[in-house]
């Protein structure tokens, strides 16, 4: 029984390497160099899966990437992949796979009863239907969901890890066939770098699946052999198996994935499962091939009905008879080739059913030479056989082919081998933007047209003989490199000779005539995946859906994971023939990456976990960590929240931090404050005009905030900036805002003040920032330093200094975001870590206490400083922030245009408050909506909302800060909060400064 | 005039082998002469048309379309629909859509598959928390639905996500709009196709508009590849190209076309009931009735008509995805496409009137124009025919870049959508 | 992904760099007497050409010096580099409809 198919030689498998795998739960067996398609053919296995909507019975139908119906599920749990082409599965041992879209399994699927229904179910009908009654429609979905989908999601975190890399190269070639393998060699022979890239395991291309071909006299995989082992020498080649070329994007940008281990059974652990290259090439070869199309005609979709040259190819490659008894269909001279290798092996060839009616070219020839008996002017009209095609129909054809006459005969077989001609596969060139044309001579359509730095060769340009692969590849590859910039010294040899057989003569033939009208008995099935058929398009047509691109969507032809690679010209040659319009004007839809599907997890590679995005942290970050602190992201950064202690939760630690801050010592680490040099002869004026208030008179030494506009007039960031020298100075701005505050200032100081001397650096990875807060803030410095004056007139609040503490240079800031006394000690980020435990071990004797973001946000709101993105949205100005006072009125500033315009100017614009619950003890929820008058039911008009809000022990009730309609000149009044809960919460509007209004502990 | 649709038609024309069916809309040569001239076969534009038959009487209305209906982003984009935006002009407008959603397929006559089944928003961080807490208030109040869920519970509704979504940007809470989820886009074009050409609107079709004539500041109708067409009325519905059209006309607008780009799985069995969404990380996903998941980023940052989108954000888009499902890293990418965006500064749209007169335009709808198609149609609609603006769009004029007057949904847009 | 020529460094990857948009924008010279239609048209209003663009692009991960290039918004061919400040190279700047 085990693989009875298979031939006892030949073929490029390992008889002496056999594997066991299993499908569907039945223990099989193969041969290393076997993919899962093959395998299961030698096992006479042909039903492997279950269609999309009808639940047809489907076999194996080609040998490739462009398998419609073979699509399985490998593995189990989380190692499990859905739509696993069969067809590109390559063996290994303990190999489960399973078919897929079928329960209880695809020998007896319930809903095969669907096909029963089909008439019921044409394309589009679901648009028509379930509409009644409305409530209703989630529950035919539901039924919808679940009756469609393929392979199943695998159930937990996906054990292997994926990679990316870059590469450039001079040439990079698309197909290892032989155009690919020859223009390789013709660029390597150059010295350009290349890059060579096969889908396939080996390269070889379509001379893998032929027999007899002869390439110089010799075997042609003599000349395979050959090439590969000298690209294999060439220094500046990598060849990539198992690596798609899937998508080709601007600029000569290809995507590739390369399948390093799904093809090894236990993969050692260095290796990724998967690799996303993206490849730079300064010119692209494709030499990607063609694939055959098949016919459509009555019942084309059982299983054992295969593209011709899949047959050949399992025949010859993988030394599997797919069957016994075959008939060919076919409407070209290259599908001969077949049915003459199954003959030579043994198969018997129970006919030839040929559309032309007067067969010539080479391999008719062949084959009428052996007897095999041809029916010319011929077509199928129809096939029997459930799980297997059993018998089919053959009738003769008139003479335009358009319907059949006579009677039909019934012919026995177990395989049905179809060809309708090849379409070569130009889906990347038109990724690129290259244009395509349809060749009436060969039927298809062929490249006219590049629009980057691509070229084409071999069958992908429609060139299919042998011959003629090789001379253009080697043309092709010479070319490319010289384009590249390589001197064509190329060692140029001699182009070996081969034959020029194509397969061609042909007669096209879109639509195979049945004894019934289409769509009265029957399907002419045009794409296999998605179940769609000749009748469906007509319908589509015949309901107004004309253009290509409504027919496809309104059917969802082409619309499969194989996204139409065999049946997509077929359908424009219906479409074309409905319409009564030549195919050229029908055109073709539009070609989309990626060419074959691609792992999502190859676009993370590692960059997933906490590699997802870099995390930035500060000099001090492992004490943070050892202290318990917990951690909030603000932008990259990684800043300590709080620091818990034992019971403690967000409220109990921030009421501890904050209270420490205001009767003794707190310290907070700020270092991820953006800090910016500012240089130059130039700079105060530069000041002038980024902020929105003056600079040029601050002297040297001391401090002064700033508010920064964009040009809309809207708050973009605040921060203080010191004064280092006449031309120096040192801007802070938000953590948050940095790298956007930096580019602001670069952008108009290169694009519109280019006069301007000024130089700006980031310097905020460069220093530590340790800000120490409260009563005893001066008293602790004091002790750490020998040479910085700290009295009130040495060192004022906003002034600055530079000096030692603990031992090490540091800039001390007297400037204060909590309302305290509070310096700012900036130190070399190397020292940081250093420096802030002098600081903690030195403080210990005033309780110091390191507080963190939160406890910060709660001090500065006591005092009522914005914080920008908190206060600000992108739509609040300072006016609206009551922040006149930093607002210049005698000088221009970017952003003060803006605030000139009608809507600015607007009293009713939403403005920044204070505001006091009126029971002390309710702290409002930040983003709480505040309204006049609260309605028993939404809607109701809404005047503002709460920016942010703490429970503060310092002041001991809870204060917020709102923006609210017209509320500077609303003080005083009582507004209200309707809170999810229900809770209608008034409260008064007052100013925002709720502590210390008049500094005095900020001066201290 | 089209034969209704139902399950008994459906089973009458099976008996026929479908052989009777009619088209959907006829394919018209065009009139000399309309009262209105709609530019642009997409979902607006077809809404706009069919609003002015049905609801304001205007049926002598051509509606011009270059390529195929629905061909721009009507036909590209990630189908979500929801109405909880930030400031209340934008949550008026979509709450309007979103109730005419919530009848389309029953007014239509059309299965437009609006399947209400959630739209998540994720929040990674404290910022994300306020912002959501202030929109979801705002929404409440302004009478839409909005639920503010913790970690726990959108672990509940979505037992596959990761909630430490790879432990760079856990997941803190997020807001549920329960009503918000997804429609079939195609179907939308197409059923508001068939029921504005059974009003009597005529659809030309393969006809790009070439120019304008205009006399004295007030338009006059519409030159295009099938000849001039007399218009008293001009309405401009041109997602993607809505500069161009300006350009032609002879004015400006604060617009910036983009690239967006979308991409979808291979089908797989239902695995995600609902429509997540993550602006900390990027990335948006549900899965469609087919099975495939559809999944969306960010626009590209240029100007770009090419239809087409930079690896890199599909770089970015799945490995956000792959963080918050980790168990759909072994999926894969079926087909990625691009659309374009015209994108406002404040990423908010404009309806309303244009420089010339008797001209009007709808465009700037950014990342999120899908959910927007009844509504947008029905306020331009009615901007068209009683040339001023409705209450509802009233605030989106062209105007507002003069005043000051800006809608910044950014915040609630960001991530696209 | 574009592959950017920094006139300072040569060509790079898109990834690289920040979008400026639109080039040859100049802020008023006198915001004062520009009025608000102006003013909101230097604001606002872009040209947002299918066909040449020229534009600004920012090497922020390389040189971070600003420059402007004309670049084809359908193909996305870029045309020419050039320094700001520079007047633009001349094309016919607009594509087919």
């Amino acid at each position: 029984m085990s693989q009875r198919y298979r031939l006892p030689d030949g073929g490029r498998i390992d008889r002496t390497a056999p594997l066991n795998f299993r499908f569907n739960g039945t223990a099989l067996r193969g041969y290393v160099g076997d993919t899962l398609a093959s395998a299961l053919l030698s096992n006479g296995i042909h039903l492997v899966g279950r269609s999309f909507k009808y639940h047809r019975p489907r076999g194996i139908f080609s040998a490739g990437a462009e398998e419609p119906n073979a699509l399985v599920q490998l593995g189990t749990g989380a190692r499990s992949d859905p739509n696993m082409h069969a067809t590109q599965v390559e063996l290994i041992e303990g190999l489960k796979a399973r078919s897929q879209n079928c329960w209880p399994s695809v020998d007896f699927d319930i809903s095969a009863i669907n096909d029963r229904l089909s008439r019921f179910m044409p394309s589009g009908f679901y648009y028509k239907t379930f509409m009644w009654p409305a409530a209703f429609w989630m529950r035919y979905e539901y039924i919808i969901r679940h009756a469609a989908g393929l392979g199943t999601a695998p159930t937990g975190r996906d054990p292997d890890y994926n990679d990316k890399t870059f590469a450039h190269c001079d040439v990079l070639v698309v197909g290892a066939g032989p155009a690919g393998l020859a223009a390789a060699l013709s660029a390597a022979r150059t010295g350009a770098r290349v890059i060579l890239v096969e889908q396939d395991a080996e390269v070889g291309g379509a001379l893998l699946g032929l027999a007899g071909e002869k390439i110089g006299g010799k075997p042609a995989l003599d000349w395979v052999a050959a090439a590969r082992a000298e690209l294999v020498e060439s220094a500046d080649v990598r060849i990539l198996t198992r690596t798609t070329a899937y998508g080709y994007f601007d600029h000569n940008f290809v995507g590739l994935l390369e399948r390093l281990t799904d093809h090894i059974v236990d993969p050692p652990a260095h290796l990724p499962r998967h690799r996303l290259w993206k490849v730079r090439a300064k010119q692209v070869v494709l030499a990607t091939g063609a694939i055959e199309r098949p016919l459509v005609f009555r019942d084309n979709d059982r299983p054992g009905i295969m593209l011709a040259g899949a047959c050949q190819t399992y025949l010859n490659r993988y030394a599997v008879k797919a069957g016994q008894k075959a008939v060919l269909f076919a409407n070209n001279d290259g599908a001969y080739a077949t049915a003459n290798d199954l003959a030579a092996a043994g198969v018997k060839i129970a006919a030839i059913v040929d559309t032309r009616p007067n067969p010539e070219g080479p391999h008719s020839e062949r084959a009428e030479s052996a007897g095999l008996p041809v029916l010319a002017g011929h077509a199928i009209v129809g096939t029997t056989g459930d799980k297997r095609v059993r018998q089919v129909r053959i009738a003769r054809l008139n003479d335009d082919g358009s319907a059949i006459t006579g009677e039909a005969q019934e012919v026995d077989c177990d395989l049905l081998a179809v060809s309708g001609g090849w379409n070569p596969a130009v889906h990347l060139l038109s990724q690129a933007r290259g244009k395509i044309r349809f060749d009436e001579e060969r039927g298809t359509f062929v490249p006219m047209q590049t629009e980057q730095a691509t070229h084409v060769a071999g069958a992908c340009n429609g060139s299919f003989g042998l011959a003629s692969c090789l001379t253009e590849g080697f043309a092709t590859g010479e070319t490319a490199a010289k384009a590249a910039g390589l001197s064509s010294k190329s060692r140029r040899k001699k182009t070996p000779a081969a034959s020029n057989e194509t397969f061609l003569p042909a007669r096209w033939t879109w639509l195979v005539p049945s004894e019934t009208p289409l769509g009265r008995g029957g399907k002419h099935f045009v794409d296999l995946q998605s179940d769609v058929t000749a009748a469906d398009l007509k319908l589509a047509i015949r309901e107004g859906y004309r253009s290509i691109e409504h027919v496809k969507r309104y059917t969802t032809t082409g619309m499969g994971t194989d996204q139409g690679k065999t049946g997509n010209v077929n359908a424009i040659g219906i479409i074309a023939d409905t319409l009564d319009r030549p195919i050229a004007e029908v055109g073709v839809t539009t070609f989309r990456p990626p060419y074959t599907p691609v792992t999502f997890g190859a676009f993370a590679g590692r960059d997933v976990d906490d590699l997802l995005d870099p995390i930035r942290k500060t000099p001090m970050h492992g004490w943070h960590e050892r202290a318990g602190a917990l951690f909030e992201d603000v932008g990259q950064w990684r800043r300590p929240w709080y620091y818990p202690r034992a019971g403690e939760d967000l409220h109990k630690a921030v009421a501890r931090e904050v209270a420490a801050v205001r009767t003794s010592l707190g310290v907070v680490d700020a270092s991820t404050l953006g800090k910016i040099d500012i240089r130059g002869k130039d700079a105060a004026t530069f000041l002038n005009r980024i902020y929105t208030n003056a600079w040029s008179k601050l002297e040297i030494g001391k401090c002064r905030y700033g508010l920064m506009l964009g040009e809309n007039g809207m708050v973009m960031d605040d921060g203080v900036t010191a004064r280092l020298g006449e031309y120096q100075f040192l801007m802070t701005t938000t953590t948050g805002n940095a790298a956007a505050v930096l580019q602001h200032m670069e952008e108009f100081l290169q694009t519109e003040w280019t006069d301007l001397d000024v130089q700006l650096t980031s310097v905020t990875e460069q220093f530590a920032t340790i800000s120490l807060a409260g009563p005893n803030a001066r008293r602790l410095l004091s002790e750490m330093t020998h040479d910085i004056e700290l009295s009130p007139n040495a060192l004022p609040h906003m002034a600055f200094t530079e000096g030692t503490v603990a031992s090490v240079p540091a800039r001390v800031f007297r400037i204060s975001f909590t309302g305290e006394m509070s310096y700012e000690i900036n130190v070399p980020a190397s020292y940081g870590m250093a420096v802030w435990q002098a600081v903690l071990t030195a403080g210990e004797r005033y309780d110091i206490t390191p507080y963190g973001t939160e406890a910060m946000h709660v001090l500065r709101a006591e005092k009522g400083y914005i914080i920008v993105g908190q206060e600000t949205d992108g739509s609040v100005t300072p006016v609206d922030l009551g922040m006149d006072w930093v607002v210049s009125k005698k000088k221009d500033f970017v952003g003060r245009r803006s605030l000139a315009r009608p809507d600015m100017l607007k009293p009713d614009r939403k403005q920044l408050v204070g505001l006091l619950t009126d029971d002390p003890q309710v702290v409002l929820p930040e983003g709480a909506q505040l309204v006049e008058r609260a309605l028993p039911n939404p809607p109701m008009p809404m005047i503002g909302y709460v920016t942010s809000s703490y429970g503060s022990p310092n002041l001991g009730r809870s204060i917020a800060l709102a923006l609210v309609k017209g509320g500077l000149a609303r003080k005083g009044e009582t507004i209200f909060a309707p809170l999810a809960d229900g809770r209608v919460v008034p409260c008064t509007m007052t100013d925002p400064v709720f502590l210390d209004p008049e500094g005095e502990r900020l001066r201290g | 005039m089209s034969a209704r649709y139902s399950i008994f038609s459906l089973i009458r024309n099976a008996l026929a082998y479908h052989e009777d069916w009619p088209a959907a809309w006829r394919s018209p040569e065009p009139k000399p002469a309309y009262d209105v001239v709609i530019v642009g076969g997409g979902g607006h534009g077809l809404a706009t048309a069919y609003y002015l038959a049905k609801e304001l009487g205007v049926r002598n209305v051509a509606l011009i379309e270059r390529g195929w209906l629905g061909g721009g982003n009507t036909g590209r984009n990630t189908t979500i629909v929801r109405s909880n935006y930030l400031w209340d002009e934008s949550a008026a407008l979509y709450e309007h859509s979103m109730k005419l959603w919530e009848g389309l397929s029953q007014d239509l006559n059309y299965n437009v598959m609006f399947s209400q089944r959630g739209v998540l928003s994720l929040a990674h961080n404290q910022h994300d928390l306020r912002a959501q807490s202030r929109q979801s208030n705002a929404n409440r109040l302004g009478g839409i639905d909005s639920e503010l869920l913790t970690p726990a519970q959108i672990k509940a509704f979505v037992p596959i996500m990761d909630l430490r979504a790879g432990g760079r940007y856990p997941v803190l809470g997020g807001a549920l709009q329960r009503r918000g989820g997804t429609a079939r886009h195609d179907a939308v074009a197409w059923g508001y196709a068939r029921a504005a050409d059974a009003l009597g609107v005529d659809i030309i079709q393969e006809s790009p508009v070439t120019g304008f004539r205009i006399d004295n500041g007030r338009v006059q109708g519409v030159e295009t590849a099938k000849g001039f067409i007399q218009a008293d009325k001009v309405g401009i519905v041109v997602a993607g190209h809505s500069g161009v059209m300006a350009d032609l006309a002879g004015f400006r607008l604060p617009v910036t076309s983009q690239p967006l780009q979308a991409l979808v799985s291979e089908p797989i069995k239902p695995v995600l009931d609902t429509v997540i969404m993550s602006g900390a990380v990027h990335a948006y996903i549900s899965q469609s009735d087919k099975g495939e998941l559809v999944i969306g980023a960010g626009a590209d940052r240029y100007v770009g008509y090419g239809q087409r989108g930079s690896m890199q954000v599909s770089e970015d888009t799945l490995g956000a995805i792959c963080e918050l499902f980790p168990s759909f890293r072994r999926l894969r990418m079926m087909r990625q496409w691009g659309g374009i965006v015209d994108i406002c500064p404040d990423a908010s749209p404009i309806i309303g009137k244009t420089p010339v007169e008797g001209m009007f335009i709808n465009c700037g709808w950014g990342t999120g124009g899908f959910k927007a198609t009844p509504g947008s149609g029905w306020v331009f609609a009615q901007t068209i025919a009683h040339d001023r603006p409705h209450d509802l769009n009233a605030a989106f004029s062209l105007d507002r870049f003069r005043t000051g007057y800006i809608i910044d949904e950014h915040g609630a847009a960001g991530v696209a959508h | 992904m574009l592959l950017i020529p920094c006139p300072y460094c040569g060509e790079r990857a898109e990834s690289e760099f920040s979008y400026g948009g639109e080039a040859h924008i100049a802020r008023p010279a006198d915001p004062e007497k520009t009025s608000d239609a102006d003013w909101a048209d230097y604001l606002y209003t872009r040209t947002n050409t299918k066909g040449v663009y020229f534009e600004r692009w920012m090497h922020a991960h390389g040189c971070r010096r600003w420059f402007n290039i004309a670049r084809h918004t359908v193909s996305y061919d870029i045309l020419a580099v050039y320094e700001t400040g520079a007047p633009p190279p001349k094309f016919d700047t607009k594509s087919e409809v």
